[in-house]
């Protein structure tokens, strides 16, 4: 674990920086808070994973993140796309199937995409991102050379990741080829109900780059500031010198494994350890007492994020769906003759 | 035109290609300095050096889902994939990412990919390394699925896949790499998505693919001399299935056997006796007759690995079946 003291001195970041990610993470943490309501009211349908508890780990991996970066996560990614810079409108959207979504609602909450933020993908396949991510790390080595302003990639993963094979092949490709490419464990202790010390053999997650002689860095995940400057340095490591790390984040599910889980398999012991240690009424205290901000500004900021989701509902609702004539609109990039494109009980071919 | 062999046509295309566009490159366990285990990448690591020709650890799922990621940001890799057994091994890559990719996120990124490999039985490798698993790929929205015959459709539908923005399942024949046609000089671009009648007639339509077209068209030519005219219809395309090719060549022969080498149940047969039903039931004399592989785990013995694999010998006893049952004469 890194010491925090340390970091900050490393790092003194500006209250404006400071109050600008306590603005982001009360944003994603009213825009949890509302999906999760909004699910219950049938608005949002199929499966449902929130970044709740996760808000410091996002915000601090996000702002270290430069726009030409390259980002690939997992199905808990609503919170990514937000802070990557989608429109609050468009990601709501997404969830409620809309055309407005920002994959046309063709996803859903698993699957976040946005070409002009870099974010390629939310993944609902576990480990399914990573061998994309590492693969768009081999594709940055042909179109650039090694520099601090070089291109990188970065891949978001739970804890429960780290056991399947994907993980482990695409950490050896990112070694043997010199990848620009940080990929970073999102650990909560939980993979679903299976706890990190039932799963994996070596429970320090961050070592698991040591057979791939990939380093590794455990950071509070709870600490946004402590969060940015890892991620900042290891990003800095893949563009300068194309070597790829790996991340650890310690950091609590506030919820269950997704909205319909109660969690009723997890102790008293570890639900209030998870909600002593929630980050974003943590960090807003932490800026209170400091003096970075005043009362009356981070209840403005509050009020800010409540207003913006509730305008995001609101062009949610009032987005069009999209209609059974678009179905087959991205069948194929390149159209080809005799494409399917017949619906449930019509011939596929005529009779003469 | 030049006489050349379906493993030299591969070679041919994809030297071709590596030269037209710098973005084209190639992913496979020993395709570089081993030169491919069976030669088709001969010659191109000298040719373009080892970022363009790039050779990876074994790790199916790993390199698979590496070329789908570099895809995304504008490569065309083209990956070989040792044996189509080994396929499997990277299937998540191919079925749950490469082909879902381009629609899942609104079409926003495409997945310019080729995944070469050869599949077939014969060849004595046992059951885990003669399998054709075809119908796994055709059967997957997303997917181009081809399947040539011959070394100028071999070179014409590589060029063409690779320039194709969707990942395409590139399937060959370990029985295919020796044999020898005519291919046309230059680069001609195949058209994904179309059948081909590799050889007209008008009495009874055979429709096949890969390996089991020159099959076929070795046993036209026999039937020929008896003045028994078979129509070989080449799929050459499993994904998307050119269907009103399949049906006006039954409407014209009214009888319709399907030669498949791989195994019957839910083949490809099946989806072809299908569209038949619905395209061109009143035209067909008799039910149409399916030649496929035994359903077992590809025996290694010799004896055993013949008896289960269709051959000439079965595909003329069916046609003959056929003509009988439907009172042919010529």
């Amino acid at each position: 674990m890194v010491d925090r003291k340390e970091q900050r001195t490393a790092g003194q970041e500006d209250a404006q920086t400071l109050i600008g990610y306590y603005r982001q993470m009360a944003l994603i943490r009213r825009f949890e808070l509302t999906a999760d309501q909004m699910y219950k009211r049938a608005k949002i349908g199929g499966y449902c994973h929130l970044n709740l508890g996760e808000e410091a780990s996002v915000v601090g991996l996000m702002t270290a993140l430069q726009p030409r970066d390259y980002l690939f996560t997992n199905y808990r990614d609503h919170g990514y796309a937000l802070a990557r810079g989608m429109s609050t409108g468009a990601v709501m959207a997404e969830l409620f199937g809309k055309s407005t979504g920002v994959s046309k609602g063709r996803g859903g909450s698993m699957h976040m995409f946005d070409t002009e933020t870099r974010m390629l993908g939310g993944y609902g396949i576990v480990g399914g991102q990573l061998p994309p991510a590492t693969g768009a790390a081999l594709a940055l080595t042909y179109r650039g050379d090694p520099g601090p302003e070089a291109e990188a990639v970065m891949c978001q993963m739970g804890d429960g990741t780290t056991n399947i094979g994907a993980f482990h092949e695409s950490l050896n490709l990112a070694a043997v080829w010199n990848l620009p490419i940080v990929y970073v464990i999102i650990n909560n202790g939980l993979g679903m109900a299976t706890t990190v010390e039932a799963a994996a053999g070596e429970p320090e997650l961050y070592k698991r780059g040591c057979s791939y002689r990939i380093p590794g860095e455990r950071v509070d995940g709870n600490d946004v500031v402590a969060v940015h400057d890892a991620a900042t340095r290891a990003l800095d490591r893949a563009r300068r010198e194309r070597q790829p790390f790996l991340l650890e984040l310690m950091s609590s599910r506030l919820r269950g494994h997704s909205v319909v889980d109660p969690a009723q398999y997890r102790s008293r012991e570890d639900v209030e350890h998870a909600q002593a240690a929630d980050p974003v009424p943590a960090f807003r205290q932490q800026l209170l007492d400091s003096g970075v901000l005043e009362e009356s500004l981070a209840q403005q900021i509050d009020t800010e994020s409540r207003e913006a989701v509730n305008a995001a509902v609101a062009f949610a609702e009032a987005s069009p769906d999209p209609t059974p004539d678009q179905l087959f609109d991205y069948a194929y990039a390149t159209p080809v003759p005799n494409s399917p494109d017949t619906l449930p009980g019509h011939p596929v071919t005529g009779m003469p | 035109m030049t006489d050349t062999t379906y493993r030299q046509a591969l070679n041919d295309a994809l030297r071709s290609e590596l030269s037209r566009d710098e973005n084209v490159l190639l992913i496979g366990e020993e395709i570089g300095l081993f030169e491919g285990s069976y030669k088709i990448t001969a010659g191109l690591l000298d040719e373009f050096g080892p970022r363009r020709v790039l050779d990876t650890p074994i790790a199916e799922e790993g390199f698979v889902g590496a070329a789908v990621g570099s895809a995304m940001l504008g490569m065309r890799p083209v990956v070989e994939i040792m044996t189509l057994n080994f396929s499997l091994i990277a299937i998540d890559q191919i079925v749950n990412h490469a082909a879902k990719i381009h629609g899942m996120f609104g079409g926003q990124s495409s997945v310019p990919m080729v995944i070469r490999m050869p599949g077939g039985g014969g060849q004595q490798l046992a059951a885990t390394h003669s399998q054709n698993l075809e119908v796994w790929y055709a059967h997957i929205p997303g997917l181009k699925v081809v399947a040539p015959s011959s070394p100028a459709d071999a070179k014409a539908l590589l060029i063409a896949a690779i320039r194709d923005d969707d990942p395409v399942i590139f399937l060959e024949n370990l029985a295919l790499y020796n044999t020898r046609g005519e291919v046309p000089d230059g680069d001609q671009v195949a058209e994904i998505g179309k059948a081909s009648i590799a050889k007209e007639g008008k009495h009874l339509s055979v429709i096949t693919y890969s390996r089991a077209t020159t099959v076929a068209l070795e046993v036209a030519r026999q039937l020929e001399e008896e003045g028994i005219s078979l129509e070989v219809v080449d799929l050459r395309s499993l994904r998307p299935l050119d269907r009103e090719t399949i049906c006006a060549s039954v409407r014209k022969t009214s009888r319709a056997v399907v030669l498949e080498d791989d195994c019957l149940s839910y083949g490809i047969g099946a989806e072809i006796s299908a569209t038949l039903m619905e395209g061109a039931f009143d035209y067909l004399d008799a039910p149409v007759r399916r030649v496929a592989a035994a359903e077992i785990p590809l025996p290694y013995a010799k004896p055993l690995e013949s008896a289960a694999l269709p051959t000439a010998k079965d595909l003329i006893r069916v046609v003959r079946e056929l003509l009988a049952a439907t009172s042919f004469t010529r």
